[in-house]
């Protein structure tokens, strides 16, 4: 099952991203939240999406939704700090975070490969909800 | 040269430290506001970090931990575009123990590399590579002419300040200032800044 990290600057916002995608996922779906900074400030840290690919990998490759600017510069370094096998794996979703999050998951729990699961959260760009 | 080597990174951060109103006015005119304090934030754990290193002569070593340091500390974009930098420039510099002319423009061709990669950015984008770009080829220039350290720093000091300059006649197309299009224009880029005053703080205590 593909695994999903949320990414934001806030850790409240990663944490409440999960929190509404758990209702919508298989219980055996990973997400992890990488949200903030170890201080509990505003800010994206490398390391810490690192280690969150890392635990949101079963063998099927990670998911990454991003909230705004640093947010896809730290995922990117992150993915330097993986091994090759999993940083062919993982791959960022140009999705708005929320919408995209519970998409992923939502596909991801279904058993979706990478790429579709990447495809549907991405689709959210254009849900409507008027 | 090893004292010495803790006492650059000491002085390039403190410089940065003392900066950190100025760098996040130039930041809240046309960003998020925040590069002084992150930047700051992240020189404050590096500063932290070095103890452990106050014996370390290996320039890569001492790099690799400003790197990772400040990815893992600044927050903000800033962060994994100067943690890069560092790493890029560590690797180029490992083993290395002397700042020479040679270590130290490898370093900036490293760094840059890094910044360019990590950004997807050029120069005349309004980012710290308007002052970094010509401040290496300065530095180029002076070390082809056989200049000392402390010469071609001072080349490259100036070519980035003219840099820091010409940001302000350009508009942003990347980071949070390009929300602002036209309005960003007039503006001195807050990133190359503080690239400016880490080289110029490199030279001040290089020349002491």
């Amino acid at each position: 099952m593909v695994g999903v990290v949320i990414v934001s600057h806030s850790q409240k916002v990663a944490e409440g991203i999960r929190e509404m995608a758990l209702q919508m996922s298989a219980p055996e779906q990973k997400i992890i939240a990488a949200g903030g900074m170890a201080d509990g400030g505003i800010g994206t840290d490398a390391f810490q999406v690192s280690e969150a690919i890392i635990s949101a990998n079963t063998g099927d490759g990670v998911a990454v939704m991003v909230d705004l600017g640093s947010a896809v510069l730290s995922t990117e370094t992150a993915f330097e700090f993986l091994d090759e096998d999993l940083r062919a794996k993982v791959q960022i979703a140009d999705a708005p975070i929320l919408e995209g999050a519970i998409s992923a998951v939502v596909e991801a729990s279904l058993g979706s490969a990478l790429a579709a699961v990447i495809a549907t959260a991405e689709g959210a760009r254009t849900l409507n909800k008027m | 040269m090893s004292g010495d080597l803790y006492e650059v990174i000491s002085a390039v951060g403190e410089t940065i430290i003392a900066n950190r109103q100025m760098l996040t006015d130039l930041d809240a005119a046309i960003g998020d506001g925040d590069h002084g304090i992150n930047m700051a934030r992240g020189f404050e754990a590096v500063k932290a970090k070095l103890q452990t290193l106050e014996t370390e002569s290996d320039i890569g070593k001492v790099l690799k931990t400003v790197g990772m340091t400040l990815i893992s500390s600044v927050g903000g974009a800033a962060g994994p575009l100067y943690g890069t930098a560092f790493l890029r420039a560590a690797a180029s510099s490992q083993g290395k123990t002397e700042l020479d002319v040679e270590t130290i423009g490898s370093m900036l061709e490293a760094a840059i590399a890094g910044i360019k990669e990590r950004g997807k950015a050029t120069t005349g984008e309004k980012t710290m590579l308007d002052a970094l770009v010509p401040a290496y080829e300065a530095f180029q220039d002076g070390a082809k002419t056989g200049k000392s350290v402390i010469e071609c720093l001072k080349l490259a000091c100036e070519a980035a300040k003219q840099g820091v300059e010409f940001t302000k006649t350009i508009i942003a197309t990347k980071g949070r200032a390009s929300y602002l299009g036209e309005r960003s224009r007039g503006h001195q880029d807050p990133g190359a800044t503080s690239s400016y005053i880490m080289l110029k703080a490199l030279l001040e205590h290089l020349r002491r």
